[in-house]
C-alpha cells in the first residue's frame, strides 16, 4: 500500500516542483499533472533500443523501479509498524537505491555514446562520495537508538523529541540535505531541465531510452525524489507517523507524509529558482564538506550524547 | 539573494493570457499522445532568426509549456521535430536520421518559410531543398521569422490544449 501511495504521488511531486519554478519565474506551468500526462503518453509510444546494446541496457530500467519499489515498500513513511520490519535496515535501504543507480550508469555506458559513458563517469563521481555520507549521517542518529533499523530509529525519535535540536541530529539533517540534493540530480549539482548535454549528469545516462523505457526511468526517479524526501521528513521530523496498524492512524499517516513531501518538495524547488549550477569540479568540494558534517555529527553523537 | 526575491515579488506573473484554442484540423497522430508532446528543435541550415523566435515561445511571456509542450535533449524522448531552414546538403542525412530515431507515433514541424518553401534561399548551392523533400510534414508555420505566436498555436495543434 505504501509503495502504491508512492508510486501516486511522485509524479504529482515533480509536477508541482515544476509548477512552483514556473509560477516563481512568472510562467503560468503546465499543471500538476503534466507528468502522469507524459508518463501515460510515453507508455503508449513504441519501444526503440539502439543497435549494438545488449540486455544490460534493457533490464536497467527494470532494476532501477524494481529497487526503489523495494525501498517504498519497506521504509518506514506511513507507519513504523511495517510488516517486513527487519529489512528496513539503515545499510539496505542505502545499497538497495545505489544498486539503482549503477544499473543505470551501466546502462549509460552500454550505449557507447560520447554522453552515455560521460553521465556514467559523472553519476559514479557523485556517488562514491554520496553514499558514505549517507552511510555515517543515518550512522550518527542510529546510535542513539540502538540499531540500524530506520523504523526503530524514527520510533525512539518519536519518544525523545528534544534529541532533534541536538548537534549531532542537527549536523546529520544539514549533511543528509546537501547529500539528497547531490543523489536526486538537483540544483545545484545537476540541472533536471538542461538541454545541454556538455552539463548533463543524470539526463545524459538516459538520453537514449525512449517510449515505455523512459517512462519506467522518469517514474523511477520521480520515486527516487519522493523516496529520499520521505525519508528525510520521517527521519527529522517523526510527527504524525502511525505507530499502530489501526485504520485511523494509518490515514494520519499518510496525511502527514503528504504534507511533509509537499512542503520539502516545494522549499526543495523554490531553493533552485536562487541556485545556479555548481561546476562540476566544485561538486566534490561540496560533497566532501557534507562528508565532514556527517562525520562531526557522528562524533558529537559519541561525545556530547 | 534578497534581490531576487522582491524581482519576483515586484515582477509578478509575465505570462501572457492564454489565447483562445486554435481551430483547424489536427494531425492524426497527435491526438494519440494525450496532451504532452515533447519536442526537439533541429537546426536544418536556418539563419537563426527562427531560433530566437522559439526561444521566447517557450519564455516566460508567451509559456509554451502550459500547454504541455516541452523542450527535450534527445530525439528519442521526442515525439515531434521542430525543423527551421532550408535544408542544406549537410544536414540531410542527420535530419532523416533524427527523424529515424523518433519512436512512434512522430510529428515534424517545419517553422519558417525557409523550411516551408527555402525562402530567400531557393536556389542556393548547397541547399537540398524544403523540410518536406526530405522529411515528411505535418505542421507548417509561415513567416520569416514566425511569430511566437505562430508557433505556439501549431504546437497547440500537437498538445489539443
Amino acid at each position: 500500500m505504501q509503495a502504491l501511495l508512492v508510486v501516486a504521488v511522485a509524479p504529482l511531486l515533480v509536477g508541482l516542483m515544476r509548477q512552483i519554478r514556473a509560477r516563481l519565474e512568472g510562467r503560468a506551468g503546465a499543471g500538476v499533472a503534466q507528468p502522469w500526462r507524459d508518463l501515460r503518453k510515453l507508455l503508449r509510444k513504441e519501444r526503440i533500443a539502439p543497435r549494438g546494446t545488449s540486455e544490460v541496457f534493457r533490464a536497467a530500467p527494470l532494476v532501477l523501479v524494481a529497487t526503489t519499489l523495494v525501498v517504498a515498500v519497506v521504509a518506514p513513511f506511513v507507519t513504523t509498524a511495517s510488516a517486513i520490519d527487519p529489512v528496513a535496515d539503515l545499510f539496505a535501504v542505502v545499497a538497495l537505491l545505489a544498486l539503482g543507480t549503477v544499473a543505470l550508469a551501466l546502462a549509460g555506458l552500454d550505449t557507447g555514446t560520447a554522453f552515455g559513458g560521460m553521465g556514467a563517469s559523472r553519476e559514479m563521481t557523485i556517488i562514491a562520495l554520496v553514499e558514505p555520507t549517507m552511510l555515517v549521517a543515518i550512522v550518527a542518529l542510529s546510535v542513539r537508538a540502538g540499531s540500524t533499523n530506520l523504523a526503530t530509529i524514527v520510533s525512539s525519535t518519536l519518544h525523545d523529541p528534544a534529541r532533534l535540536v541536538s548537534p549531532a541530529s542537527l549536523l546529520a539533517a544539514a549533511a543528509l540535505v546537501v547529500v539528497i540534493v547531490a543523489e536526486t540530480g538537483r540544483l545545484p549539482v545537476d540541472n533536471p531541465s538542461t538541454h545541454l548535454e556538455l552539463s548533463m549528469v543524470h539526463e545524459a545516462m538516459v538520453l537514449e531510452y525512449a517510449g515505455p523505457d523512459l517512462a519506467l526511468i522518469e517514474l523511477a526517479s520521480a520515486m527516487r525524489l519522493t523516496v529520499f524526501l520521505g525519508l528525510l521528513a520521517n527521519l527529522f521530523l517523526p510527527w504524525g507517523i502511525a505507530t499502530t496498524a489501526t485504520p485511523l492512524a494509518l490515514l494520519l499517516g499518510v496525511l502527514a507524509l503528504l504534507v511533509k513531501i509537499a512542503l520539502l518538495g516545494a522549499v526543495l524547488a523554490a531553493g533552485e529558482v536562487f541556485l545556479a549550477k555548481l561546476r562540476l569540479f566544485r561538486v566534490p568540494e561540496l560533497l566532501a564538506g557534507s562528508f565532514v558534517l556527517a562525520l562531526l555529527a557522528v562524533a558529537a553523537s559519541f561525545f556530547l550524547a | 539573494m534578497l534581490g531576487l526575491w522582491r524581482k519576483i515579488r515586484r515582477t509578478g506573473r509575465v505570462a501572457e493570457a492564454a489565447p483562445p484554442r486554435p481551430d483547424g484540423e489536427r494531425p492524426e497522430a497527435a491526438r494519440r499522445l494525450g496532451g504532452s508532446v515533447q519536442v526537439r528543435h533541429v537546426d536544418a541550415g536556418s539563419c537563426n532568426g527562427c531560433e530566437v523566435e522559439i526561444g521566447s515561445a517557450f519564455g516566460p511571456v508567451y509559456d509554451a509549456e502550459r500547454y504541455g509542450a516541452r523542450l527535450v535533449a534527445s530525439p528519442r524522448h521526442a515525439d515531434a521535430l521542430l525543423v527551421t531552414g532550408p535544408v542544406t546538403r549537410n544536414m540531410a542525412e542527420p535530419l532523416r536520421r533524427t527523424f529515424e530515431a523518433v519512436p512512434q507515433p512522430r510529428l515534424v514541424v517545419a517553422v519558417g518559410d525557409c523550411a516551408r518553401n527555402c525562402g530567400v534561399f531557393a536556389g542556393a548551392y548547397g541547399v537540398v531543398g524544403p523540410v518536406s523533400e526530405v522529411v515528411r510534414v505535418d505542421v507548417e508555420v509561415a513567416g520569416c521569422p514566425p511569430r511566437p505566436e505562430a508557433i505556439v498555436e501549431a504546437l497547440r495543434k500537437l498538445t489539443g490544449r
